[in-house]
């Protein structure tokens, strides 16, 4: 991610949507499945963002579950994270700059210990989509009928324990007439479907926050190229659209004679 | 006519040339004096547009095979190391997966020209049948290298298509432990398919793309009315309605390949996932046999295919009717020009039932292509029964519905 102007960036935004657009309706199609609880769109622009969410993935993330594609060394010059302080602070292994992301967990263990290997995440934004990923994390609850003592709404029998627990605290299923209430009091049905029973250390705005910076690093570690590619696209289009105006008066001049 | 070494008698260095090579000839006879009518439209553009895609996808391709290990353990990994540690390695790999896409766009497009202007009809009979070959041998290609990435889409539809084989009697089963090379797809069926992919089908494409030309040049192009402008010339032989395809062509093509290059630059930098439809969501999981994908949808270029294979209801619990109708849906193309008994060739002189049926024929054919990739319900099966039927009741009725309508005068020469 190499510094881009700020006029390129100021564009990429712009016809990502506009592109975006063109296939979004297939977007909706191919999404299928059940609707999800929470929306959320990646930003990988935000540099702080991204930071923050590479020390939330190593501290709460990377014991389980590696990202087997994903270098350090990329991490470290893409973020803007000098090298020492990367291996000081996000590095838990005493492996080399240019390894990969690999989990503390022995494989077999994995699957002794939760049912099932907790599965490589680097390229899961992009396998399940950002909204998914997002509200995965916001959507774990207290079910006594789980080994974990914890569900999820969006993976419903999900073998993974909440680790975040400390963060959003605990939430139960919202009761369905406590739902029908709170949807017809905002007028537009899209209630919060938990209940929180114990508070924890962030707030919700802030918990959103947290979540939300995570998924941007997921998203960023799913395609490091992704703000390179925006960036050229810029260039190459106003490239294309000069050449465009040369080429159609070219055009002209020779078709003058044909009548 | 023997032939004669260097017929313009050109001296010097290209003289020394065409003394020994037709430099000069195959450029006149190709380019400079190849006389296309000058009444183009816009559907005109997509033959040469198909041109670049598939240079687009060879040289791509040659870069990635550079890196790409046709290997089940190691082939999802080499894509990710495409994407993240050849330099520039994603822009190839966006330009070859959203080429291929385009590649169909392009080519269908393409067809519904020829469909729509009667250009294959006589004695541009041959150069449908290349371009029928082409669409063939570009599906086997799209399904070769869509397997290639090894993901979860990939290997799924690779088990739906070889089933496809194990429908045929008696033999069928074995016929997929042939052609796949173990019991399901493995490491072997994505080695053959790899070599497939980068060697037989794109040399089968190049000569055919080559013999398409060569038949074209040889009868001239057709045009948005279908008359011949061979048959008024002026003293020269130049057919009175015929502009030298260098340079006017060339330029004209040169404004449509750049407004291509925009929307294929914006699809590539900026949406090269197409929504899920250019890059499929569960292609980002490696292959596992043991975990299939909630619904197996195929490439959005194969929806009208798949929607036809399971319209068709199962007989004597065999979907075996349901592939034939399939392979038919592709082999009837073949036969269009001896089907369509209608004189006119373009669809501007032609009566008002052709013109629809034939609009409504468009319609149907998106509409079976988004079916294809939808999960099945009733109404989309119903949808995809009466549209099926409708893509084969068009063919047939070409062979007599022209008798049941009044057609429009057909001009002499070309109109602008």
């Amino acid at each position: 991610m190499k510094p881009s102007s700020p006029i390129i960036k100021k564009w990429a935004a712009p016809l990502a949507l506009a592109f975006g657009a063109l296939t979004a309706s297939a977007g909706v199609l191919a999404a299928g499945g059940g609707a999800l609880p929470y929306s959320y769109e990646a930003d990988v622009d935000n540099l702080p963002s991204l930071q923050r969410g590479a020390k939330y993935y190593m501290a709460y993330c990377s014991g389980c579950h590696s990202m087997q594609f994903m270098r350090y060394s990329r991490i470290a010059s893409d973020l803007e994270i000098p090298e020492q302080m990367l291996r000081d602070n996000l590095m838990f292994t005493d492996g080399n700059i240019g390894d990969t992301i690999a989990s503390a967990m022995p494989a077999e263990k994995g699957e002794d210990w939760f049912g099932q290997r907790p599965p490589d995440l680097t390229l899961e934004t992009r396998a399940r989509g950002e909204d998914w990923v997002y509200s995965y994390l916001k959507s774990f609850y207290v079910d006594p009928e789980r080994p974990m003592g914890v569900n999820n709404l969006v993976l419903a029998g999900a073998s993974m324990p909440h680790v975040l627990w400390e963060q959003q605290g605990w939430q139960v299923l919202a009761s369905e007439d406590h739902d029908e209430k709170e949807g017809g009091h905002d007028g537009h049905g899209h209630a919060d479907p938990f209940d929180s029973v114990r508070k924890g250390a962030l707030s919700p705005a802030e918990y959103d926050k947290f979540v939300g910076d995570l998924v941007n690093f997921m998203a960023y570690a799913a395609e490091p190229g992704r703000t390179d590619r925006q960036a050229l696209g810029v260039k190459v289009l106003v490239y294309l659209f000069v050449l465009l105006g040369f080429a159609y008066l070219l055009k002209k001049e020779y078709w003058r004679d044909i009548h | 006519m023997a032939i004669v070494p260097n017929p313009y008698k050109t001296t010097g260095f290209l003289g020394w040339i065409d003394d020994r090579f037709p430099l000069t000839k195959l450029w006149r006879d190709h380019l400079t004096e190849y006389y296309a009518p000058k009444n183009f439209n816009f559907w005109y553009y997509f033959g040469s547009l198909a041109m670049l895609v598939l240079v687009n996808q060879l040289l791509t391709g040659i870069w990635l095979a550079m890196h790409y290990k046709p290997d089940a353990a190691l082939a999802f990994g080499s894509v990710e190391y495409i994407m993240r540690d050849v330099p520039w390695g994603n822009i190839l790999r966006y330009m070859h997966s959203t080429g291929a896409s385009m590649f169909f766009v392009v080519v269908y497009l393409h067809m519904f020209r020829g469909l729509i202007y009667g250009s294959y009809k006589k004695p541009r009979e041959l150069i449908w049948i290349f371009g029928c070959l082409i669409f063939l041998v570009l599906m086997a290609e799209g399904f070769a290298g869509y397997v290639l990435p090894w993901g979860q889409m990939s290997y799924w539809g690779a088990n739906v298509i070889f089933n496809l084989f194990g429908t045929i009697p008696v033999v069928g089963p074995d016929i997929v432990v042939w052609i796949q090379g173990d019991y399901i797809p493995a490491d072997a069926t994505l080695n053959r398919l790899f070599s497939l992919h980068v060697v037989l089908l794109p040399f089968a494409l190049v000569g055919l793309v080559i013999a398409h030309l060569i038949a074209l040049h040889e009868v001239g192009s057709n045009n948005p009315d279908g008359v011949e402008i061979k048959k008024h010339k002026n003293e020269n032989g130049v057919p009175l309605d015929g502009i030298p395809f260098h340079p006017y062509y060339t330029v004209k093509d040169v404004v449509g390949v750049v407004v291509f290059l925009i929307i294929f630059v914006g699809l590539i930098c900026f949406a090269p996932d197409g929504g899920g439809y250019l890059l499929e969501k569960p292609n980002f999981q490696e292959a596992n046999p043991l975990v299939t994908p909630e619904h197996i949808a195929p490439a959005w270029y194969f929806g009208a295919f798949y929607a036809m294979l399971r319209a068709t209801p199962s007989m004597f619990g065999s979907a075996l009717p349901g592939v034939i109708v399939m392979f038919a849906a592709v082999l009837i193309l073949f036969f269009l020009p001896w089907l369509d008994k209608n004189p006119i060739k373009s669809i501007r002189y032609k009566g008002m039932i052709t013109r629809v049926t034939t609009v409504v024929f468009g319609i149907v054919y998106m509409m079976l292509n988004y079916l294809g990739m939808q999960a099945p319900t009733d109404l989309g099966t119903l949808l995809s029964q009466i549209g099926t039927v409708y893509y084969f009741y068009f063919f047939f009725s070409l062979l007599f519905i022209h008798k049941l309508e009044s057609s429009r005068p057909v001009p002499e020469r070309v109109t602008a």
